[in-house]
């Protein structure tokens, strides 16, 4: 509608704009984070040096991804695992508990990350999971369970009935027809899912900043935001972008690989008003 | 382990031929049935032990923190009930971060709003190219709230920052700008960031409930004579309500709840003017190390948020039914 009310060349001039602004802050960072900058690794002219520094800031590039991964990992398949059982759960059984389980799963959109941040802060120090990389997958894959328990059940309702009847006449148990029948039905859910969590934990900064407290074990995220203090106060932008490019690299190249499924997730009705 | 045996025996007997042929209650089925009862239950124990381990329990202990004196490290636990909420209140900070939340969550909602709805209506029809658009305005939405804060934060800086070299050369200004320095600079610099991250994520949101609209409404108001402004105003923004309501709701939760953007670009900053009401509970809590007064703060924002979200439901079910 607005695109006929826009001629051709108005049209692509108002969007091709938009478009430019919206590029411009990406591509200068990846063109920041191979530049010169006085008093960094790279004092002048273009090449990698900002990105060393990275390589041995503190505990050390690797050491972060590596926590990255192992975070992002642990959350993605406790999401997964938890939303898949659940999922199924609510939409093929009938059991005591099961609305107000839904509805208390649902409530954890309603309350705000700090309000419970503090208390799982006290939590995990009793739990001994305090400062550790699988107590922050837990609480990660938690904030994720309203969205993926939603989405899972709608992937299995969409899975008519009929199919799962046929396994179990057949002699499967439900763990078995689940396994053999609806697992391959849902996975276009469980591709969303999967993509949703590694996002949220791959990029998430406040849970690990309250809940990490050793620079061994920060994400990057942390540990980027932590590196703009290097030297003496004094602000090493080089290495913060070439930060941001590490950070952002496998989150772009994720979303343009499984573009079609993300915004499958949103068609589906996961966010129907 | 009762369970999976259940599992492998019971399948025979709940096909539903049977269930027709055999329509009387036998013993056999009513044991099927909380068998099935027990299974559901046992695929949803782990939703459940989470839910209640790390949703339930905090959430209880926040309440119970809020009441009571709870320094960070050990110490004295005592009953302090109401004096955190008073200290919370009390805090020199507590009105400005109100106001400043407030104020930031007024201008974010209504620039980003406007704006997803334009990109929305851009990309909508099919067009050599919105396809390729609708990914470019995605593409930040990609990014983590932290990463795209840290690119600004060098975007916006004095001395490496391109932005102010931009604007000179555009003679839109004199003197080089500095973005973070002054406190309207700071607000507008941060909602730029948060509508730059954030528009396309809403675009997508408002897609999808302009693909809803049945293509015959707009044709039925075209062949009536009606004006592109008036199917925009009287159909497409009505129809539209649902889905603008949905993005009104998590804009404005979101916005409230602000803390990424400004622990990296301002820290609250220049002079305290950037402190956000989640930014105050993150000091109380552990720069302060009061636990107690962090949480009767917590508490009052989920109360807050939990009101503002009923009134916002309400107004969603009522823009579904009209």
């Amino acid at each position: 509608m607005l695109t006929r009310a826009l001629g051709r060349t108005p049209y692509y001039v108002v969007a091709g704009g938009l478009a430019v602004i919206f590029l411009f802050p990406l591509v200068w960072n990846a063109w920041a984070s191979v530049s010169g900058q006085p008093g960094t690794a790279q004092e002048s002219g273009h090449g990698l040096g900002n990105y060393r520094t990275l390589l041995d800031y503190d505990a050390g590039l690797w050491r972060y991804l590596l926590n990255s991964t192992v975070v992002s990992a642990l959350t993605v398949a406790l999401t997964l695992g938890v939303s898949l059982l659940g999922g199924y759960a609510f939409a093929r059984f009938d059991f005591p508990g099961k609305n107000l389980l839904f509805l208390l799963t649902l409530a954890i959109l309603m309350v705000p990350y700090a309000t419970l941040l503090i208390p799982l802060y006290v939590l995990l120090g009793r739990l001994h999971l305090q400062n550790s990389l699988v107590g922050l997958s837990l609480v990660l894959a938690m904030f994720q369970l309203p969205f993926a328990t939603f989405m899972m059940r709608i992937s299995f309702e969409a899975v008519p009935r009929e199919l799962e009847e046929s396994a179990l006449v057949d002699g499967c148990g439900t763990a078995g027809a689940l396994r053999r029948v609806l697992l391959p039905a849902v996975r276009p859910g469980l591709i969303t899912v999967g993509l949703f969590a590694f996002l949220a934990a791959w990029n998430d900064f406040i849970a690990p900043l309250i809940l990490i407290s050793d620079s061994e074990k920060a994400p990057l995220p942390l540990a980027v935001a932590n590196l703009r203090q290097q030297s003496m106060g004094a602000v090493d932008y080089g290495a913060t972008e070439a930060g941001v490019v590490v950070l952002a690299v496998p989150c772009l190249l994720l979303f343009l690989l499984l573009q079609r499924h993300y915004i499958r997730g949103f068609m589906s009705g996961a966010l129907k008003g | 382990m009762q369970v999976k045996a259940a599992a492998r025996t019971a399948p025979p007997h709940r096909s539903p031929p049977e269930r027709r042929i055999r329509p009387r209650r036998t013993p056999a089925r009513r044991w099927t049935w909380t068998s099935r009862k027990a299974q559901g239950l046992a695929y949803a124990a782990p939703t459940a032990v989470f839910v209640t381990v790390f949703f339930v329990l905090p959430l209880l202990l926040v309440g119970q923190m809020s009441l009571s004196d709870w320094p960070l490290l050990t110490g004295d636990r005592g009953v302090n009930a109401p004096e955190n909420y008073a200290d919370a209140a009390d805090s020199t900070l507590f009105w400005p971060a109100v106001r400043f939340t407030l104020l930031y969550t007024l201008l974010v909602t209504a620039v980003l709003l406007a704006l997803a709805l334009l990109l929305a209506l851009l990309v909508q029809e099919f067009r050599p190219g919105a396809g390729f658009f609708r990914t470019v305005y995605f593409l930040p939405s990609a990014l983590g709230l932290a990463s795209a804060s840290l690119l600004f934060w060098g975007l916006y800086s004095p001395t490496t920052g391109p932005l102010s070299g931009i604007l000179e050369s555009l003679g839109l200004v004199d003197d080089p700008v500095s973005f973070l320095g002054t406190s309207t600079s700071a607000l507008l610099s941060t909602v730029f960031l948060i509508v730059w991250k954030f528009a396309g994520f809403y675009m997508l949101i408002l897609l999808v409930g302009l693909q809803r609209i049945p293509h015959e409404v707009f044709e039925a108001a075209r062949m009536d004579g009606a004006s592109r402004g008036q199917i925009f105003r009287s159909i497409t923004l009505p129809l539209l309500r649902p889905s603008l309501a949905l993005c009104l709701l998590l804009c404005v939760t979101g916005s409230l709840l602000a803390f990424d953007q400004f622990f990296i670009l301002t820290k609250g900053g220049p002079d305290n003017s950037t402190v956000t009401v989640v930014q105050l509970i993150y000091r109380e809590a552990f720069q302060r190390l009061n636990l107690g007064t962090a949480a009767a703060l917590s508490i009052i924002v989920l109360v807050v948020l939990l009101l503002l979200n009923v009134l916002q439901f309400r107004g969603l079910r009522r823009a579904d039914e009209s």
